[in-house]
Order: C-alpha cells, then sequence, then structure tokens
C-alpha cells in the first residue's frame, strides 16, 4: 500500500515530541510489511534516515518551470534528492506560480521551524503538496499535525484519496484553553475534511469530540511508543555524585506546568536536605521560575541547565533519581517513557496521554503538589519503591512498540479502503 | 452420610489515612475513621446484620441441624464494637444457640505466621482471649489469614494446641486429590486438615449471580444434588467463604438469603447433615498426609502469597514492619501496642500488590488507593514515624537482649519494692501496736527501704539516658 505523509519534522533535526512521534510511527509501519511510504517534510538536510520512506522536501520541490539541466540539479541539491525526482515533480507543476518569491531552481525556501510568518508558510507548504500529489502515486494521504492539514486537503483534492490527519496536540493543549483562533481554523477544517482522524491518547480524542465537535465514529486513538535506545545512550557515563536528584525535562512553559515542580521541590526541601532539584530546558516561563525558586528560598538546590541537547537529555536522565512531568495538558508526552527507558523512576500528571498507557509511574493531579511532593519524597527515601519502579518500569516500557502502533494505523487505512 | 461444613469469614482493616511525609514524627493518629465507619456500616447493614439476622432464623427453624463457623478477625471485632455495636449483640445470640464455632486466627489478621513466630503466638493467644471475652469460646480449630498455610505453620498451630486448621484446596497442593476429605500434615501428624472445596465455595460467592454463568440461576435444588452426586466415599464438603458474600458480593435482589435458607430442607432431603469444624474434626479420620511446602492461601489465580509479598514493595514493608518486631513486644505502651496490631493487617500489603492480570483488578477494588505506589508510599510514611516512635522509648543503640535485662531487672525490683513495702506497712501496724516504747518507729523503715530503692533508680536512670 502507498502512503504519502505530509510532516513537518524529522529527525535528527527536531524541535518538539512530532519529529521523534512521526519517524517513529512511520518506521513502525514499515516494520508491518508492505507499505510504500513518501513522506514530506519542509526542509530535509540530508542526513535524514531513508530506508524506510522516501522522503520529499518541499523546498525542493518547483512550482515555477525553471530550465536546468540535471548536473545543476545534482549539484544544487542532490544531496537531497535525485535530479530524476525534480524532473517528474516538474512535469506536474499545475499552474504558474512565478509571481510567488522563488529560487533560482523554482521552488519556495522553507524554514522547516516555527517562524513569525508560520501561516504563509503553512500555505506554501500546500501549495506545493499539490505538485507532490499529482506526481508521486498514494492509495492514502496522511497528515500530522495542524500545519500539514492543509497540504493533507489540498493532496486530497487532487488525487480523491482518502485523508487521515493525525492529531499530536490541538491548541487546547499548548495554551490551557485560550485558543487561537486561526489555528482553531485551521485544525477544524483539517477534521471536517478528514475521512479519519487518529488522536495520540483518549484525552487528545475527547478534545477533538468535545471542543472540535467531530462525530466520534470518525475519531480512533493510536497510542504513540517508543525506540528502543541504543546501547551507547544507554551506557552514557555522569560523573558520581552525591545527592539525590529529581529532574524537569522540557519546554517551561505553561503547558508543561513548571510552577507545580518548583511547589512540590520547596515541601520536599523543608523536610529533607540532599537532594538537588533540576529544570533543565528553555521557555518563555523560565524567568518566572527562577524567581519563584529564589522566593521560597530553595535556590540553593534548584538549578535551572538550560536547554539539553542529543546526548547530554541522556545524561542528565541517567544521573537522575526520579523524573517528573507535572503537564496542565499533555497529549501525549513521550519524555516519561525515555526516562523509563533509562531507568529512571517517574511522575506524571494525569492530565497527560501518556498515564493512560502506564501502570509502573507514579500518576498525580498536576495541581497536586503535595501528592507530588509525597511522590518525590518516597522515592528517594524508600529504596524498594525506587527499585521497584525502575525495574517494572524498563519492563513496561521495552513492551511498547512502535511496530504495535504502526498495525493499527495500517488497520484504519484498510478500512478506509475497504479492504 | 455426607456433611457440609461452613464457615465465614469476617475481617476489616483499621485503613490508613492520607498521612504526608511532614507528619513523620508530628502526628501519631494514622486512620481514616471516616472511611472506616463508613465502610464497615455500609457492609454491616447490607450484609452482616441480615446474614446474621437469616442464620438465627435458620437454626431456629432446623434446630441443632443447621451450623456453621466464623473467624472474625480481632481488627474487624474492634470497628464493630464501636461503630455497629448491634451487630456483636446478635453474634452473641447466634453464639448462645450453641450451633456456631468461633475458629482462631491472628488478632491483626496478619502475615506473622510467615514472618516472625513469636509475633505470631502472641496474637493468636489475644485473639482466643477477644473471642472468649465476646463470645464466651475458646476455639479450637485454626484458621490463619487468607488461608496462608505451610507445613511450618502447622507445627506451630499444632505446638498451640489446636486439634485442626482449614486452608485451601488449592490445585497445585491437591493434584488428583479431592478436598473432599480429611488430611493430615506429614509434621503434625496429630493436626487434622480441613481444605477448601474451591468451586462449589466460589459457586456461592462469585458465581451466584453472573447471568453468563451456565449454571444460572442457581438453585438450592440443584446445588444440593451437586453435592449429593459426589462420589459416596467423598463424605465431606468444606465450603469456606466471605461473609459479605451474603448481600454484598450477592446483592440481595439476587436471591441469595432466600438460596441459604432453601439449603438445609434440600439438605435433609438428601441425607446430608450440616457440621462444624470441630465436629468434623471428632467424627472423621484423615485419609492420608498433605505436605505443603511452600505457602498457600485462598487468594489470586496463583493461590499463592504472591498477593501480599509478590513485589518489592510488599517485600520491603513487610520487613521493615517486622524488624522491628522483637522490641514492639517489649513496649508496655498500650497506643504502640494498638499501632502495631493495625499496621500489621494484611490488607496494606494487599493494597500494594502490582499485578497487571485479572487478579490486579481485584486488588485495585478494594483498596482505598488509585495505584499500588501511592499505597507504599502511604503506609511508608505511617511506618516510618511509628519506628521513630518505638525508637523513642526504647533506642536502637541498646540491643534487644541487654534490654530485656535491664527491663527484668527494673520489673523485678520495683515487684521487690512493692513487696517490701507491704512488709513496712505491716511491721509498723505492728509497731503502732507496740505501746512499750522500746522499738522507736522511724528505724526499721529506713534499713529496709534503703538497698532496693537505690538499685532501682540506678538501673531507670541508665536506661532513660541511652
Amino acid at each position: 500500500m502507498k502512503a504519502l505523509m505530509f510532516g513537518w519534522e524529522f529527525p535528527p533535526h527536531i524541535l518538539g515530541g512530532l519529529g521523534t512521534a512521526s519517524y517513529g510511527l512511520t518506521k513502525g509501519m514499515y516494520d508491518c510489511g508492505d507499505m510504500d511510504i513518501t513522506f514530506v517534510i519542509p526542509k530535509p538536510w540530508g542526513d535524514e534516515e531513508k530506508g524506510f520512506a522516501h522522503i520529499i522536501g518541499a523546498n525542493t520541490t518547483p512550482i515555477a518551470w525553471r530550465d536546468v539541466n540535471a548536473d545543476y540539479v545534482q549539484s544544487r541539491i542532490g544531496h537531497v534528492m535525485s535530479p530524476q525526482l525534480y524532473f517528474d515533480l516538474r512535469n506536474h507543476i499545475y499552474s504558474d506560480f512565478n509571481y510567488m518569491n522563488t529560487n533560482d531552481l523554482g521552488c519556495i525556501e522553507f524554514s522547516g521551524r516555527y517562524p513569525e510568518n508560520l501561516v504563509e508558510e503553512i500555505n506554501n507548504y500546500s501549495i506545493v503538496a499539490g505538485v507532490i500529489a499529482r506526481t508521486v502515486p498514494c492509495d492514502v494521504i496522511h497528515s500530522h499535525d495542524w500545519l500539514t492539514y492543509p497540504a493533507g486537503i489540498h493532496a486530497k483534492q487532487v488525487t480523491g484519496k482518502p485523508l487521515v490527519i493525525h492529531v499530536h496536540a490541538t491548541d487546547f493543549d499548548r495554551s490551557r484553553g485560550n485558543v487561537n483562533p486561526t489555528v482553531f481554523n485551521i485544525e477544524k477544517d483539517g477534521m471536517n475534511n478528514a475521512d479519519h482522524i487518529i488522536t495520540v491518547s483518549n484525552l487528545t480524542r475527547r478534545t477533538v469530540i468535545e471542543k472540535y465537535g467531530i462525530s466520534p465514529d470518525k475519531v480512533t486513538t493510536v497510542h504513540n511508543a517508543v525506540e528502543p535506545l541504543s546501547q551507547e545512550l544507554l551506557n552514557v557515563e555522569v560523573p558520581p555524585k552525591h545527592d539525590k536528584v529529581v529532574t524537569f525535562l522540557g519546554r517551561i512553559t505553561m503547558q508543561k506546568g513548571p510552577e507545580y515542580f518548583v511547589e512540590a521541590a520547596a515541601q520536599v526541601l523543608s523536610k529533607v536536605r540532599g537532594v538537588q532539584f533540576v529544570m533543565a530546558g528553555g521557555g518563555d516561563m523560565m524567568e518566572k521560575m527562577i524567581r519563584l525558586a529564589a522566593r521560597r528560598g530553595i535556590s540553593d538546590r534548584f538549578h535551572f541547565a538550560g536547554f539539553l541537547r542529543g546526548k547530554e537529555v541522556y545524561e542528565m536522565l541517567k544521573a537522575s533519581d526520579v523524573y517528573i512531568m507535572p503537564s496542565v495538558s499533555e497529549p501525549f508526552g513521550i519524555s516519561p517513557l525515555e526516562a523509563m527507558q533509562m531507568g529512571v523512576p517517574s511522575i506524571i500528571s494525569k492530565q497527560s496521554g501518556c498515564a493512560e498507557i502506564l501502570s509502573n509511574v507514579i500518576k498525580v493531579d498536576y495541581w497536586d503538589t503535595n501528592a507530588i511532593a509525597d511522590a518525590i519524597y518516597s522515592i528517594i527515601k524508600y529504596p524498594a519503591m525506587y527499585k521497584e519502579l525502575r525495574e517494572k518500569g524498563l519492563e513496561e516500557v521495552n513492551q511498547i512498540a512502535w511496530k504495535k502502533a504502526g498495525a493499527k494505523v495500517i488497520d484504519i487505512y484498510n478500512k478506509l479502503l475497504n479492504r | 452420610m455426607k456433611a457440609i461444613c461452613f464457615y465465614f469469614q469476617i475481617h476489616q482493616p483499621f485503613r490508613l489515612k492520607n498521612y504526608r511525609f511532614f507528619d513523620i514524627g508530628n502526628d501519631h493518629y494514622y486512620y481514616d475513621d471516616f472511611a472506616n465507619d463508613e465502610i464497615i456500616t455500609r457492609i454491616a447493614q447490607r450484609s452482616y446484620l441480615p446474614a446474621n439476622a437469616m442464620l438465627l432464623d435458620m437454626i431456629k427453624q432446623y434446630g441443632k441441624k443447621f451450623k456453621v463457623a466464623f473467624s472474625i478477625s480481632g481488627t474487624a471485632l474492634e470497628q464493630l464494637e464501636v461503630y455497629v455495636p448491634e451487630f456483636i449483640e446478635s453474634m452473641k445470640e447466634l453464639a448462645d444457640t450453641g450451633c456456631v464455632e468461633f475458629l482462631s486466627e491472628t488478632y491483626a489478621h496478619s502475615l506473622s505466621s510467615l514472618e516472625d513466630p513469636d509475633e505470631f503466638v502472641a496474637q493468636v493467644k489475644d485473639h482466643d482471649k477477644k473471642i472468649y471475652q465476646l463470645f464466651g469460646q475458646h476455639p479450637k480449630v485454626f484458621r490463619n489469614t487468607e488461608l496462608i498455610y505451610d507445613d511450618d505453620i502447622s507445627a506451630m498451630v499444632q505446638s498451640m494446641g489446636f486439634k485442626g486448621v482449614i486452608t485451601e484446596g488449592a490445585k497445585h497442593i491437591l493434584g488428583w486429590k479431592s478436598p473432599n476429605y480429611v488430611y493430615a500434615s506429614p509434621v503434625a501428624p496429630k493436626l487434622k486438615l480441613l481444605l477448601k472445596n474451591s468451586k462449589l465455595s466460589d459457586d456461592i460467592s462469585f458465581r451466584f449471580s453472573n447471568p453468563q454463568w451456565a449454571s444460572y440461576p442457581l438453585t438450592a435444588d440443584k446445588y444440593i444434588d451437586w453435592i449429593a452426586a459426589l462420589p459416596e466415599e467423598e463424605q465431606l464438603v468444606n465450603l469456606f467463604m466471605n461473609y459479605e458474600t451474603f448481600g454484598e458480593m450477592q446483592p440481595r435482589e439476587s436471591g441469595i438469603f432466600e438460596f441459604m435458607k432453601a439449603l438445609p430442607r434440600f439438605a435433609a432431603e438428601r441425607g446430608i447433615e450440616f457440621l462444624t469444624p470441630s465436629e468434623v474434626i471428632a467424627k472423621m479420620k484423615p485419609v492420608g498426609e498433605m505436605p505443603v511446602m511452600h505457602p498457600i492461601s485462598w487468594a489470586d489465580e496463583a493461590r499463592d502469597t504472591s498477593a501480599w509479598l509478590g513485589n518489592t514493595l510488599q517485600q520491603e514493608a513487610v520487613k521493615k514492619l517486622y524488624s522491628i518486631g522483637e522490641r514492639v513486644r517489649l513496649c508496655q505502651d498500650r497506643r504502640i501496642k494498638q499501632d502495631w496490631y493495625y499496621l500489621q493487617a494484611s490488607d496494606h500489603f494487599f493494597y500494594m500488590s502490582t499485578k497487571h492480570n485479572d487478579d490486579g483488578n481485584v486488588h485495585s477494588h478494594y483498596s482505598p488507593y488509585d495505584s499500588p505506589y501511592t499505597a507504599f508510599t502511604n503506609y511508608m510514611n505511617v511506618l516510618s514515624d511509628f519506628m521513630i516512635r518505638v525508637e523513642e522509648q526504647y533506642p536502637e543503640s541498646i540491643d534487644n537482649e541487654e534490654l530485656n535485662a535491664l527491663l527484668l531487672t527494673i520489673r523485678n525490683q520495683s515487684n521487690e519494692i512493692s513487696q517490701l513495702n507491704r512488709e513496712v506497712e505491716m511491721l509498723r501496724n505492728n509497731i503502732v501496736k507496740d505501746t512499750t516504747g522500746d522499738f522507736p518507729v522511724d528505724e526499721p523503715v529506713k534499713e529496709v527501704k534503703k538497698p532496693a530503692k537505690k538499685t532501682a533508680k540506678k538501673t531507670t536512670k541508665k536506661v532513660a539516658k541511652n
């Protein structure tokens, strides 16, 4: 079966969980066999893993005719796309886009990030999608997250193939309820046009049904999974430490509930010393958190580690005794799964999607700082608690595989195609 | 003549309140009085009281022909005394009919039989005392917490003078054998074993009102037919279940009470009698030995002790608890003793089970906590406080033997002092009567008192200092 997927991020150049999830799912589907997947992203770097999907960059797809020869194309974009594909795409330009800001190859530039002119970039992406949909044959179209919904809709109109949209998050999660009307409209439009909607948790599924008014029989939950870690990452070395370390890893924004972590830390520190709290990541609430920690008089034991990249993340996890994710609203949340893979006992909020599939973690309400403090205290004070969570957690997370998630998505495809 | 032996279990633990780590060392009251009151009152109203009334009716109607046995834990009795005193009255009334036997068990419904033999003996004695106080019976047959049993336990039980033990007819123990006989323990040959007939017991307690069950609806007629149809040599059917079966696990509307009431009539028609465990033990001879190497119980699918000791959390909590057992038994403080018992209830460990299959559902159904990890955290916080209190009484720096010796000296000396005081009193009285004036009044007092008091003071001080 041929699937045409539209995504925004792809490892190794990722900005959040969306890239990791898109990658894992695609690979999981490929592992189920008999899948031919084309994955479109705004801006490939050339170092993406290509074994299981054909990656097409929107910034190398021509929308305006340019008379260029194969050697020139090879020298310009050969590291990300074969010249043959470029010419195939060029043959399917469907309208005159010379009025647009295109480069020497007739392509639009994409940042591949979340720039100021994001809405414009989303539109451009959808224009490019028209060319790709006319070129690449497919049975199903699959759009990852709201940024690519317009592209998916466009591809559906061109090909008449069923559209599946994959809701990794909604604006209700990101904004604690204060939705941006533009984003909401794009999301709503995508959901209305979709033939089926996949959500990453039942929590998100409820949001889609209740807040966007979508019929429940059109929405299916496929929980995310996690890639097994490489031996190299599992064995990262960290310097010996004397204190227990409790870690928060993620964007320091309203959605992630950082203030509840600080409050819980203050409670724990009022009873026991010998514990260090680490908040790693960046975000618009960071300064506020630094001030809050100072006001609670715990700055000597509360550290801000800044944004961690690649291996640093795993070093931090390895050095941790407790991992905590007090998110106010988390559609899924892959990071606790990674912590569990590193053998770190995790505390997660009941308001996160991954709580639906995890048993060997401590689940608390994000606002219940008492319960968070109790859980932290228990893990650092009672060795049996640490051991049980560590071992059972590891066992549990190793059972969660992308292949199972992939199989569920293929099932949904088959139903849509009546196979 | 075939016989049915009914035994019902009544147990409720003292559930713990939400006890935070801030409370450790500050708050020494651990129980959720509201929940305990609410739960036991509800269950008593829906189950215990109507079931008692039903049994009383049946005994009145059938005379000595209908008999049952009860095993009621000490912690349940205490709660019932406080919250549902009318239940104790109705139980006394049942006891007075002479058709009800009370079984022995550990006072706190504890796992002491597996962890701490001294504690086990002490608790069994305490429980039997309580039963005697309330119902005027000395229990003769033993039933351990959740029917936990193995060969080691049988030896302890025999040495306490019991004639029989009630336990589970676990499939892996029985093999091809039938539970419908009396067996003996290989290490304690005089001790007879009564094994639960799981199938027939669970038909009543779990399946009775399940419309999906092939034998639904179950009638007394049909049920007695099954028993009558057992092979001729199988003379005994042990039906052991929770008393909550009546009215709680099987709701009143399911007709469970009417089912029970009809049993004796159909039993009489088919020549089946009712016996208490003691009567079974007096009447029937064991057909063979039943070795049980590893502990069994009536819980979960595995019928072993993994419901309470299956994971690291449970093992750690139990180990920590019993590590201070010897110490606590030296204590005289009544509140420490009381908390010690309440904290031993097996339920606290049951809540910590991390089983995720169907068994796991049972665990979470009864648990007041939303996860086994919260159960563990709460329990360990309470236990930490409890250990601090024990430590305050008797610091860890003195080892148990030394402490025991010191305590003994203090106790002996205080006995001696009181004896000497009595002597002094007597002498004084004699002196007052002596009017010759040859003997000065004060002298003998000083002489006798001095040496005893000095040493006594010294030792007390030493203990306090340490």
